[in-house]
Parts: structure tokens; C-alpha cells; sequence
């Protein structure tokens, strides 16, 4: 019983690791950076749950979903669109510097001291010798259906095939008449959107937010998507759901749980070392 | 006099000191199939270049049926009426043969879908995606490709590539073709099948193709029209039996 209820609370903490890898990937992907500023996104989020819980649960997290995206296609427009076809380590360090940016300011807004954002309390459900988090079944059924909802958007939608054009040849995609910056805005929205529900669904998992809350699972969330191959949206969904039921199991043997993130960053390496690649990332060869 | 679709006027760029080409005065009619010929490195593909937005000339213009496209960008140029194919080819590589003709498809009005739609998948979706895909079979249809629609394109052999291309290119609905040395590394039973197709689309669609080959016999039986190129500047122009002729074009093709 206790090993179904862990890999339960691992594919749901894997789901909230696949929505925030899904960001790193696509952006990756599309405006081929690494947006290290997107851990952050979900600290935004979680602040502006804050601010609007006054009001109702529902519209806080609304809110939040929108800001997030808002900031998203802020932070493109302010800080990588002027540095297009820059060298990839100039775009880098600013995406750093985004993400310094951000935790400063939200420290001076909100103090360093953890703040406590009570959503709702969801309460346990009960089946016999079983007990979860009802935090837990939405949360995984939330991701599913974000997971197979963008799958289907990107398979088969005319934005979606945009975006697999510019992913694949930004410059024979553009010649085909398709806006690149649209497609690009475009993306960072839809990634900082599923980074705002992240920050929901850790809220209701555990309702404290600091100024670095982004951080840890930023980094973890990027491990997922290079674990499943960075690029791949299937990837970062397989990544991620692994990297959390490993979390989750890790966590509930005693002997072990101390060095969770050291085992979990260990596999990262491992699968590099035997595909680097990633599991579901395509092998680039190069044509002689 | 018929209607000029492409004027360029004195159109030229340097790279730092080097004048890659420069003083290009082309008249292109509505309907012809005008070549562009030249040794390699004359500045053909860089011309193609300036002419889609990918480097903004830095003298000269030049104007779509009346209209100066100079410093708009790639994606605009192209909604202006420009489309092209490349001298390497560039497909989609791992997108189906339909959908690569879909991405050309994507700012056709007649299939106007918001993301919203899409994305809620609401009725109008799946009517606009039905349609695009009926459409996409219907040019794959014109370079007998409908059977390897859903394969992807970088399995396709060679030769239908670069029909594929041209399918591509043709499906953004443009008014001027612009083909770069589309008969490069096939059979002679593929360019002759190439040109068959190339005089079937002007004939079809109201539409005016600018090509760069190196093939002279394929651009003998298919131009009206030559420009031809040496080291960035025109050296001869005219119909095209007389511009291979010319003592210039000689000298600049075989030497003296």
C-alpha cells in the first residue's frame, strides 16, 4: 500500500516537474536559449496567489496565470529579443541576471521571511488502508490533461506546427511567411502559464513561498527536460514524472532521504553518460 | 507594355569592402519565367537574398507590382507576394510531406483559425484543419507527391525534395516564384520532369518564376528571359538565346 500511495505522490510531484520542464523545453526548442530566469516564474506566481487571495481562491489563481504570462512575454521582449542571434552565452548570463532580478525584487516586495499562501485545504481521501492528498489527485489530474492538451495543441494546430516549423529552421520558417517573434512571445507565454500552475500546485502540496522558492525546482525541473532530451516535449513529460517518482521514493526510505538530490542529479549524469542525448532527444548527425 | 511584377533598381550590397553585387536593374514581366545565370560566386543566391529580406540591400530598392519591399522583413516580404525555395535544400525534416505544405498554408486567409480556437478546439478548428489538409493534397497533387504525404520529408529521394520545395513555397499563394537552381544534382528524366512542372504551375497559377540554375539546356528550354551575372554585376541581358551568345558570357563562363 505504501508503495502505490509514494508512486502516487511521485507522479503528481513528476506531473507539477514535467509543467515547468515543458517551459525550459519549448523555449529551448523554439528560441533555441536556456531561460534560467523560468524557475523564477513560478516564485511570481506563487506572490501573486498571495496578493489576490483576498478575493477568492479562483480568481487569485486566474490572476496569476495571466501575470505570469504577461511577465513572460515582458521578460522576452525586454531582455533576449534584443539579443537575437547574440552568442548563446551573452543570452545566458541574462537570463541570470532575470532571474537575480526577480528574486530581488520579490524580496524587497515581500521580505525574505516565508509567507504562508493557504489556498485551500483539500483534505485527505480515505479508501480503506489508503490514504492521499486530494492536493495530490488534482495536481495529477491537472498535469494529464495539461500534458496531452498541449501535446494535441502543438500536433494539431496551425500555431502548433509553427512552432515545430521555427523549432526546426527559423530562418526557412520565417521565408514562409510565418512571424518568428510571434511564435516566439507565443511560447514564453504558454510556459510561463504552466509555470504559474506549478506554483499553485506546490502551494496546496505546501503553503510557504520565499523569494528563492523558484530556484530548486527550477533546477530540477531543467534536469527533467535534459533527462528526457531538451527539445522534446515528450521528454520533458517523461523527464519530469521520473525525476518526481524518484524524488518521492528516495524521500520515503530513511537511510536515503538525506541525499534525495544527490541521487537525482547522479541519474541525470548517468543517463548522460549512456545517451547524451537525453532519453527522447534526436541524434543530431552532422551531414559530411 | 505588360505589367512589371519585380523592378529592382540599381539593388546592390557590400559586405565591408566587398561589393557582393551591385547595380542590378531587373524588369520582370507578369507570367515569365526569367532566369538568372552566372559562374559561382556571381552573387545569384545572394540576389535571391536581398529579394526575400534575409540581408537588407545596402544600395538600391526594389518593388513588387509597384510596391517597395526594401527593408520589410523576411516573414512580411513574404505576405507581400515573395516566396522561395534554397539552393540547400531546407525542409521541415521531421514533419510529414502534408505538413510542411500546411506551414506554407499558414497565413492563408481562407483558413483563418485563432489560437483560441485551437487551442479549445472548438468546431472551427477542425473545419479550418480539414480544409488545409485537403488543400495541402491538392498541391502535393500538382508534383505527384499525394502518395508519399504522410512520409516524412527528409526520407523522401531527392528529386522530390526539391518538388517539395516548390510546394512549399507555392502553397504561401505568391506572386513571384523565386526557384534556386532547382534542377541541381538531378537526372535528366527528373529535369525534364521539372520543367514540365515548372511551365504546368505558370499555366495554372497566375504566377511569375525568377530562377538561378546552372543548367544552360534546362534554362534554355524553359526561360524567356536571362540576366547573367560575373562576379556581382550584370554583364548581359535579353531573351535567353542571345544572352548565352554574347562574347561576355562566354569569356565569363569558358575563359578566353
Amino acid at each position: 500500500m505504501d508503495f502505490l500511495i509514494t508512486f502516487l505522490n511521485g507522479l503528481s510531484l513528476g506531473g507539477i516537474y514535467a509543467m515547468i520542464a515543458l517551459g525550459y523545453t519549448m523555449v529551448y526548442g523554439i528560441a533555441k536559449m536556456l531561460n534560467f530566469a523560468h524557475g523564477d516564474i513560478i516564485m511570481v506566481g506563487g506572490y501573486t496567489i498571495l496578493v489576490f487571495l483576498w478575493i477568492n481562491p479562483i480568481v487569485a489563481i486566474i490572476a496569476s496565470v495571466i501575470f505570469c504570462m504577461l511577465m513572460g512575454i515582458v521578460i522576452e521582449k525586454v531582455a533576449y529579443k534584443p539579443l537575437r542571434g547574440a552568442s548563446p552565452l551573452a543570452v545566458l548570463i541574462t537570463a541570470i541576471g532575470v532571474s537575480y532580478l526577480l528574486q530581488s525584487i520579490a524580496q524587497m516586495a515581500f521580505g525574505s521571511a516565508p509567507k504562508f499562501v493557504v489556498i485551500a485545504d483539500l483534505g485527505t481521501l480515505k479508501i480503506g488502508e489508503i490514504a492521499i492528498g486530494y492536493s495530490t489527485i488534482i495536481t495529477l489530474a491537472c498535469s494529464a490533461v495539461i500534458m496531452v492538451g498541449l501535446n494535441l495543441f502543438v500536433k494539431f494546430s496551425k500555431t502548433g506546427r509553427a512552432m515545430i516549423a521555427v523549432s526546426e529552421d527559423k530562418g526557412a520558417a520565417q521565408l514562409m511567411g510565418i512571424n518568428v517573434n510571434n511564435i516566439i512571445m507565443i511560447t514564453f507565454a504558454i510556459g510561463s502559464a504552466l509555470a504559474a500552475l506549478a506554483s499553485l500546485f506546490f502551494l496546496l502540496k505546501a503553503p510557504t513561498m520565499t523569494p528563492t522558492f523558484g530556484a530548486l525546482p527550477g533546477i530540477k525541473a531543467f534536469t527533467a527536460a535534459v533527462i528526457g532530451g531538451i527539445g522534446s516535449i515528450p521528454g520533458a513529460m517523461v523527464g519530469g514524472l521520473l525525476l518526481g517518482v524518484i524524488e518521492c521514493f528516495a524521500q520515503a526510505v530513511p537511510a536515503i532521504a538525506p541525499y534525495t538530490d544527490a541521487i537525482e542529479f547522479s541519474i541525470l549524469i548517468i543517463i548522460l553518460l549512456v545517451k547524451p542525448t537525453g532519453l527522447l532527444g534526436k541524434k543530431r548527425r552532422e551531414k559530411v | 507594355m505588360s505589367d512589371i511584377v519585380l523592378q529592382t533598381k540599381d539593388l546592390g550590397i557590400s559586405f565591408g569592402g566587398l561589393k557582393a553585387v551591385s547595380g542590378v536593374n531587373l524588369q520582370i514581366e507578369k507570367g515569365e519565367i526569367y532566369g538568372l545565370i552566372g559562374p559561382n560566386g556571381a552573387g545569384k543566391t545572394t540576389i535571391f537574398n536581398l529579394l526575400t529580406g534575409v540581408y537588407q540591400p545596402t544600395e538600391g530598392t526594389f518593388y513588387l507590382n509597384g510596391r517597395e519591399l526594401r527593408k520589410l522583413s523576411q516573414e512580411k516580404i513574404n505576405h507581400a507576394g515573395i516566396a522561395r525555395t534554397f539552393q540547400n535544400i531546407r525542409l521541415f525534416n521531421n514533419m510529414t510531406v502534408r505538413r510542411n505544405v500546411m506551414v506554407g498554408l499558414h497565413n492563408n486567409p481562407e483558413f483563418k483559425c485563432s489560437m483560441f480556437e485551437s487551442m479549445f478546439r472548438l468546431p472551427k478548428h477542425f473545419k479550418c484543419e480539414k480544409k488545409m489538409k485537403e488543400r495541402a493534397v491538392e498541391i502535393l497533387k500538382i508534383f505527384d507527391l499525394e502518395d508519399e504525404k504522410d512520409s516524412l520529408a527528409c526520407n523522401l529521394p531527392y528529386g522530390k525534395q526539391r518538388k517539395l520545395e516548390i510546394a512549399r513555397a507555392l502553397a504561401t499563394n505568391p506572386k513571384l516564384l523565386l526557384l534556386d537552381e532547382p534542377a541541381a544534382g538531378m537526372n535528366p528524366h527528373e529535369t525534364e520532369d521539372l520543367r514540365r512542372t515548372v511551365q504546368a504551375l505558370r499555366e495554372q497559377f497566375d504566377i511569375t518564376i525568377l530562377l538561378i540554375e546552372h543548367d544552360l539546356k534546362f534554362v534554355s528550354g524553359i526561360c524567356d528571359r536571362i540576366t547573367v551575372l560575373n562576379f556581382g554585376t550584370v554583364i548581359a541581358e535579353g531573351n535567353t538565346k542571345d544572352a548565352l551568345s554574347d562574347p561576355e558570357v562566354i569569356k565569363a563562363y569558358i575563359g578566353k
